[in-house]
């Protein structure tokens, strides 16, 4: 434990694993980062990539089995949350760490009121009354801004849009003020303007509130406007991880900056072609023993079939701290092992 | 193809979809969901129109009604010189191999349960009398086309990738040799490394077999880098409808302004710099739609007359339709006014 009281949350090696019936997936691999806090931790990466596994298996929200999760530690303001018990996890789940789904359409129960589902955490977590859960209530959906908060609370799911189911989850999440919000691809299923409204909104809470969050998310447009770090994932690990503007201001690894080059831009001359990146993203069976991007990279040299490249820093900032990059083009002159 | 003034090979004129909402014991007709009201626009030969707009805004629809998988309620669909919208079944029937479609969803629009080779052959045996083996050359041509392995000519769907399947539904849609495609949000459901894949591939097969597409999509960005003209819908009705290249450096109804100012482009810098224009509210619904103009409830340039008169879909500067009183003879003073506007837009 170098500094975890520094970080609200430190999550080291973890690593977990899906036992199917075609073998073992491999889904996170020796995944470490850290979050300050206050501070918007950007996850990116396509389905598959292990972003959401990663955040799950943090609350060992993941049915187990076919979950396992094989190894690391994941301290949560100094206390190792994948050690706990049940119990004790029970306390944290949506106490000290706030979860937003992606889809508002089917996280929110459809037979309870708005009210009844933002009170319970209120009254389950904090041991508030009826009564002060219901205030409480009301000054949140005002909070997201949700207009007419009193009447809506005794409204079902199913009379609320889409952006303000996403912005009632959002208050659900933030009820008991939560060290930690995970945000788990929180608006793509939403339209663009709408959004935008929740950006704006989660831009404003994160002033009012403080709170340290981690987005979830496939769209490097989103994060671009959002992030303070940025982590990029691939084939269940991290591959590259920078502050937000030196990410795409100079983006070291060929799957980032062939990512950003596959996508049209809306400004800026029209591109004759779009950049491809051939091939299909990795099937993570067994552990990965190359370089999970090997397949698909221009790059790719002898070392990358025999070596899984660790994280490197390559701006002399620890690993972690600046900017670093899992490939094997930032190794210095000899490839060294990747460490355990 | 080559003529020196083309005519359109599809136009669409005031087209009309309305679903109806039947309630009460009696199931009496009490209202219409007017999902598409009144949309008309033209596409040339080999060129792609991008139809642009949020969920629910009818985009779908469009594209579903012009190959009549819907009865439109009212309009015309010219498709290559025939009415389709008006066609009787077996006219209708002899015209389906010129107009196909490519779907969302290719989980969802692919036959779990048949193979490749009988998915993609499924048209060839409703619309020709080939044999077997014809049917299979046929197939494999296809296959090169769209740039799926030969060897894969019998497995399932589910053992393809997201983007190999949509690939199998492109050659389905190809089989018949269309002239006209409707993409509906062909990309939407693929990882991002994957959309420009298939959109490479429909821009290749485009050039080589002269085809003409309707591109439906809510990315904006995509839709830029498609499509010579692109229309944005809102709420059953075109908003604008222009250029590619103006609609993007200059857009002039407030709702597409509001469209592209929501995107979020991949850039932190601009990002920082960018005054988004964030739009209160949700869309109204299609069955209870405002009185005047469709996006009077959420526009922030919205004036007295919006409220009261549906502004029609005119031309305010060589090739550029806008719907919006912000530039007809009854606002003039505010076009005027929009203009500086924009330009302010611009320069922040």
């Amino acid at each position: 434990m170098a500094e975890p009281a520094a970080h609200v949350l430190e999550v080291r090696d973890l690593k977990t694993v899906f036992r199917t019936r075609g073998g073992e997936v491999h889904a996170v691999n020796d995944v470490s980062f850290h979050l300050k806090p206050g501070e918007l931790l950007g996850v990116v990466g396509e389905s598959g990539s292990g972003k959401s596994v990663t955040m799950m298996s943090l609350l060992r929200l993941l049915p187990a089995p076919p979950a396992e999760i094989r190894g690391g530690k994941a301290f949560l303001n100094g206390k190792d949350l994948l050690a706990m018990t049940d119990d004790q996890l029970r306390s944290v789940r949506g106490a000290k760490v706030g979860f937003v789904f992606q889809d508002p359409m089917t996280s929110l129960n459809p037979v309870f009121t708005l009210g009844n589902q933002i009170m319970e955490p209120l009254i389950k977590h904090m041991g508030m009354s009826k009564a002060q859960a219901e205030a409480r209530a009301v000054e949140l959906l005002e909070l997201v801004g949700i207009p007419g908060a009193k009447q809506r609370l005794h409204q079902y799911p199913h009379q609320f849009s889409g952006g303000m189911r996403q912005r009632v989850m959002i208050a659900i999440a933030l009820a008991c003020d939560p060290d930690v919000l995970i945000a788990d691809e929180p608006t793509t299923a939403l339209d663009v303007t709408i959004q935008a409204q929740i950006l704006e909104l989660v831009k404003d809470l994160r002033r009012k509130l403080g709170m340290a969050i981690i987005w979830i998310t496939h769209d490097l447009g989103v994060i671009a406007g959002i992030a303070d770090r940025v982590m990029v994932m691939y084939g269940g690990q991290i591959v590259e991880h920078a502050p937000v503007r030196e990410l795409f201001a100079n983006p070291q690894h060929p799957y980032t900056r062939a990512l950003l080059q596959t996508i049209p831009r809306i400004t800026g001359p029209r591109e004759a072609r779009l950049k491809v990146i051939e091939g299909q993203p990795p099937i993570l069976t067994g552990p990965l023993t190359a370089c999970p991007f090997r397949a698909r990279c221009e790059y790719r040299f002898d070392t990358c079939d025999a070596v899984n490249p660790p994280r490197r820093a390559i701006d002399g900032l620890p690993v972690g701290q600046g900017h670093d990059v899992a490939c094997h083009w930032h190794a210095p002159a000899k490839a060294e092992p990747a460490h355990a | 193809m080559l003529d020196a003034q083309p005519q359109p090979l599809v136009q669409v004129q005031d087209l009309k979809m309305h679903f109806p909402i039947y309630s009460g014991i009696f199931r009496k007709h009490t209202g219409d969901v007017k999902a598409v009201d009144g949309v008309s626009f033209d596409i040339l030969p080999g060129q792609t129109l991008g139809l642009v707009g949020e969920s629910g805004c009818g985009k779908s629809t469009v594209g579903r009604a012009m190959l009549r998988l819907y009865e439109p309620t009212a309009g015309r669909v010219i498709i290559d010189g025939d009415d389709v919208a008006k066609l009787a079944p077996e006219p209708l029937r002899k015209k389906r191999p010129t107009m196909q479609m490519v779907f969302q969803d290719p989980q969802a629009s692919l036959n779990p349960r048949m193979t490749l080779a009988e998915i993609v052959s499924e048209p060839l045996d409703e619309h020709t009398n080939w044999t077997r083996d014809q049917k299979l050359e046929r197939v494999y041509e296809l296959m090169d086309q769209v740039g799926l392995n030969r060897r894969f000519v019998n497995r399932f769907p589910h053992e393809f990738s997201g983007g190999q399947r949509q690939r199998i539904g492109i050659a389905r849609a190809l089989a018949l040799k269309p002239r006209f495609i409707v993409c509906d949000e062909p990309i939407a459901a693929l990882d991002v490394s994957i959309q420009a894949q298939v959109v490479n591939l429909l821009e290749d097969l485009q050039e080589k077999l002269g085809l003409t597409y309707l591109f439906i999509s809510h990315d904006l960005s995509m839709v830029r880098h498609l499509a010579q003209r692109v229309a944005v819908m809102y709420l059953g009705r075109i908003a604008e409808l222009s250029p590619s290249k103006d609609l993007y450096a200059r857009p002039l109804h407030p709702y597409a302004e509001a469209l592209l100012s929501a995107v979020n482009e991949p850039d932190p810098e601009l990002a920082a710099r960018r005054n988004r224009i964030i739009l209160k509210g949700d869309v109204p619904s299609p069955a209870n739609p405002p009185k005047g103009c469709n996006f009077c409830t959420r526009c922030p340039k919205v004036m007295d007359i919006c409220r009261t008169v549906k502004p029609d879909l005119l031309e305010v500067e060589p090739g550029r339709l806008v719907a919006c009183h912000l530039y007809t003879a009854a606002g003039s003073t505010g076009a005027s006014e929009a203009n500086e506007r924009n330009q302010q837009g611009e320069t922040r």
